[in-house]
């Protein structure tokens, strides 16, 4: 039966046993509601929940078990003769798997019947052929073991399948029969159906919490196998950044750092005081029809790909640039088009919303008693905008441009784009520098080895910019909230 | 309503402060005030009583165009304050607000300090030459608005940390320090207790001898206590004007009497 079969028919257990459960509930009380304890739907969504957790429950844990397990037996009939270590008897299994596929289309195809595929030899047939004709093109010939093992696969497969249809519709049925043998007017389903919604909530929770903390460990695991290929003090005190892929690199981060450092510092420039005066205007100032219209223009320009940015740094503001302050403008300051202003002006235009959107939600949240308050004592509209609102929307605001600036530190095609890759340590802005995010990128794209030290580094410095984003945000949020406590 | 002290003041009948004729209120739709017609006495308080919702609040924030910051709110008619048509063009709400001063009904400090917060209004009118002075118009200023002693040791407290009738003297005082010609107080002494309400009234007492006030209440007593005129509005109409003697004793419309005697509300 596939998959989304068994699916609707748990599904349909389980409203039927929301029908019968509710009914059950409303006879037990002689039909009069207020002798339940909980609303007749209480008890028809207790019966659906224990119906459907331990079954679509089951059939989760099955399809993952199933394949590891099969997997298991299988590769033990694989001869030792056939790989010398774990990575080629992974390919072996992958033609293993293979076959089978090509079995299970050619019998879809009726090109083999069924009995054929389970008993076909590679003696008496040519597999390869065979399969060729549906569709399935292999490598090379199939060898005996392989077609074995392949038909094992797939007798053990339709076994496995028929035994999970089996259990995930008794766990369905288990789960069903007893919530409604437990259901009668003074049973607790109201309380029980909240438990289990506050079980679903937690998992969720917790399900975002694990994949974050897996995220981690496995930075954390790599950044400590690169710091035992190469000495931390050099990584983070080193002033060169020079990876060559034969050995004798030299991985110091700061240039990296400076870089990220100094191309976020004139995005925050460029951003934060265009924002925050866009964010003043749209709130305090504009009608309600300019607002209307001018707020989510501005929110468009958050949701442009930052690819499209980066675009537009290479093939306009860096040539702009150039004109002005390149060897054409007279000033010379400037080589090529890609430098660390292209970039950090660009950046700094793609801050724009981020910094003005949130900014105008902290400063709308301002309470407007607070506003009559200063102009009812004769103040004017900008006296108040500076002297009361804004102060008030201070901390929210801070928390804004913290944000921004992880993000500022975290963006990576603009500075690919619009910097160039040069890693340098200057205080020439119209220089191309590179940042640590783009690094990543080139240390980690290629045929790197990856347990080099040349690739282990790209999550050091990950790590890096994990921790410094980490710590922007936590500032953030601390500020955020310590401002909501205000007026709450 | 017999423990009423209705104390007789000689109303010196002298100029009208604020006259306003046949104004009109809406907010959206809602038609909020019916063709008022006031005069207000200079040197002289007058209390607004009714209702809730029947539009005090509304009118009183009319006398000093706090309505303009209402998007949905217009206002029609006329008010003239010493002749000068307060809604004419020419007329910067600015100015007329420094000279209209307002408590409001919900107290709303700024989260600044409590200094600041009263030095606000003195610093953007630029009414204290140093810091010497500035100093003692917030000293006196809070010891009118009857909180002095109970702020004097933490001028550098948060003003949204008070409570909630402290914040409310708090506001009132931060009204009076700007000094205004006219102070409009809506239910000033909502959150107070009876003592720091009898020194709020005693504030309104010493002011009017300089300038007008006018307080809405929802205190029959308290509006007898201070007020020498009296203005009754029931759903949106000014049922009833004169002297506040008069209001309570003797009122002409049986509205006015059920309301004061406590049969609507
Ligand atoms: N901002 C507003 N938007 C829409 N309607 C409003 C607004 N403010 C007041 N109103 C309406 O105007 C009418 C008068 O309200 P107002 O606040 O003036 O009453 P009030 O007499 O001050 O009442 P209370 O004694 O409860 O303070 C009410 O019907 C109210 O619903
Ligand atoms: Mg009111």
């Amino acid at each position: 039966m596939p998959i989304l079969w068994l699916i609707l028919l748990v599904l349909a257990l389980g409203l039927i046993g929301f029908v019968l459960g509710r009914s059950r509930a409303l006879s037990n009380a002689g039909g009069d509601i207020r002798q339940l304890h909980s609303l007749p739907s209480y008890y028809g969504s207790n019966v659906l929940l224990a119906t459907l957790i331990p079954g679509l429950a089951v059939l989760l844990l099955w399809l993952i078990a199933q394949p590891m397990v099969i997997h298991g037996q299988i590769s033990s009939m694989i001869p030792e003769s056939a790989y010398t270590d774990a990575g080629s008897l992974n390919l072996v299994m992958s033609d293993v798997k293979r076959v089978a596929e090509g079995l299970d289309i050619a019998v879809q195809e009726g090109a083999l019947s069924v009995e054929q595929a389970r008993d076909i030899r590679t003696e008496f047939t040519d597999i390869r052929a065979r399969l060729g004709e549906v569709g399935v093109a292999l490598g090379s010939n199939v060898e005996a073991y392989v077609l074995k093992a392949a038909q094992r696969y797939r007798v053990m497969n339709a076994v496995g399948h028929w035994i999970m249809t089996g259990a995930v519709l008794a766990a369905a049925l288990a789960g069903f029969a007893y919530a409604l043998m437990r259901t009668n007017k003074d049973y607790r389903a109201r309380n029980q159906v909240e438990k289990v919604l506050l079980g679903l909530l937690i998992g969720a929770a917790s399900l975002a919490v694990l994949t974050t903390v897996g995220i981690v460990l496995s930075l954390i695991f790599n950044t400590i196998e690169f710091f035992k290929l190469y000495p931390a003090m050099d990584f983070f005190f080193g002033t060169t950044w020079s990876p060559s892929f034969g050995g004798g690199s030299e991985l110091g981060i700061l240039p990296l750092f400076w870089g990220t450092f100094y191309v976020s510092l004139i995005a925050l420039v460029v951003a934060v005081p265009i924002g925050l005066f866009a964010a003043v205007y749209l709130s305090e100032y504009a009608g309600p029809k300019v607002r209307a219209i001018a707020k989510p223009l501005l929110e468009v320009l958050a949701g442009i790909p930052t690819i499209v940015y980066g675009l537009f740094a290479l093939l306009t503001v860096g040539p702009l640039l150039m004109n002005v302050f390149g060897e054409d403008g007279g000033l010379g300051w400037m080589q090529g088009g890609r430098s660390v202003m292209t970039a950090g002006l660009v950046m700094g235009v793609m801050l724009i919303p981020f910094v003005s959107s949130l900014s105008d939600d902290i400063i709308n949240a301002v309470p407007q008693a607070m506003r009559d308050g200063s102009l009812g004592l004769g103040a004017t509209k900008s006296e108040t905008v500076k002297q009361v609102v804004l102060p008030a929307a201070l901390p929210g605001i801070v928390g804004a441009i913290l944000l921004a600036a992880s993000r500022a530190i975290g963006e990576t095609m603009i500075v690919v784009l619009g910097a160039g890759a040069a890693a340098r340590l200057s205080m020439n802005p119209f220089e191309a520098m590179t940042t640590v995010t783009t690094r990543i990128v080139s240390q980690l794209t290629g045929d790197a080895d990856f347990a080099s030290a040349e690739a282990l580094v790209a999550f050091a410095l990950g790590m890096t910019l994990f921790v410094i984003t980490l710590g922007l945000n936590i500032l953030a949020l601390v500020i955020v909230r310590k401002y909501r406590e205000q007026y709450d | 309503m017999n423990d009423m002290r209705i104390v007789k003041r000689d109303v010196d009948m002298n100029d009208t402060k604020i006259s306003a004729k046949g104004v009109q209120v809406f907010y959206g739709d809602t038609h909020a005030i019916k063709d008022v017609d006031v005069e207000i006495k200079d040197k002289t308080v007058t209390a607004f009583i009714g209702p809730s919702g029947c539009g005090k609040s509304t009118f009183l924030r009319c006398l000093n165009r706090m309505n303009d910051t209402i998007d949905i709110c217009r206002v029609e008619g006329n008010i003239l304050l010493d002749g000068e048509d307060i809604y004419d063009k020419r007329v910067d709400p600015v100015q007329l607000r420094a000279k209209v001063g307002m408590v409001f009904q919900r107290p709303n400090p700024f989260p600044k300090s409590i200094y600041d917060n009263i030095a606000y209004g003195p610093r953007i009118h630029g009414l204290a030459k140093n810091k010497a002075d500035l100093d003692e118009i917030v000293e006196k200023a809070l010891r009118r608005g009857a909180i002095w002693d109970e702020v004097k040791d933490r001028l550098d407290a948060p003003g949204t940390g008070l409570s909630g009738g402290q914040q409310q003297r708090l506001c009132i005082a931060r009204a009076v320090a700007t000094e205004p010609e006219v102070l409009l107080m809506d239910e000033p002494c909502s959150a107070l207790d009876p003592i720091a309400t009898l020194q709020v009234e005693e504030l309104i007492d010493e002011l009017r001898e300089n300038f007008s006030v006018v307080i809405v209440t929802h205190s029959m007593q308290q509006a007898a206590r201070v007020s020498q005129k009296t203005a009754f509005f029931h759903l949106g109409n000014l049922v009833e004007y004169g002297d506040t003697e008069q209001i309570f004793t003797n009122p002409q419309d049986e509205r006015t009497e059920s309301y004061i005697t406590g049969r609507i509300g």
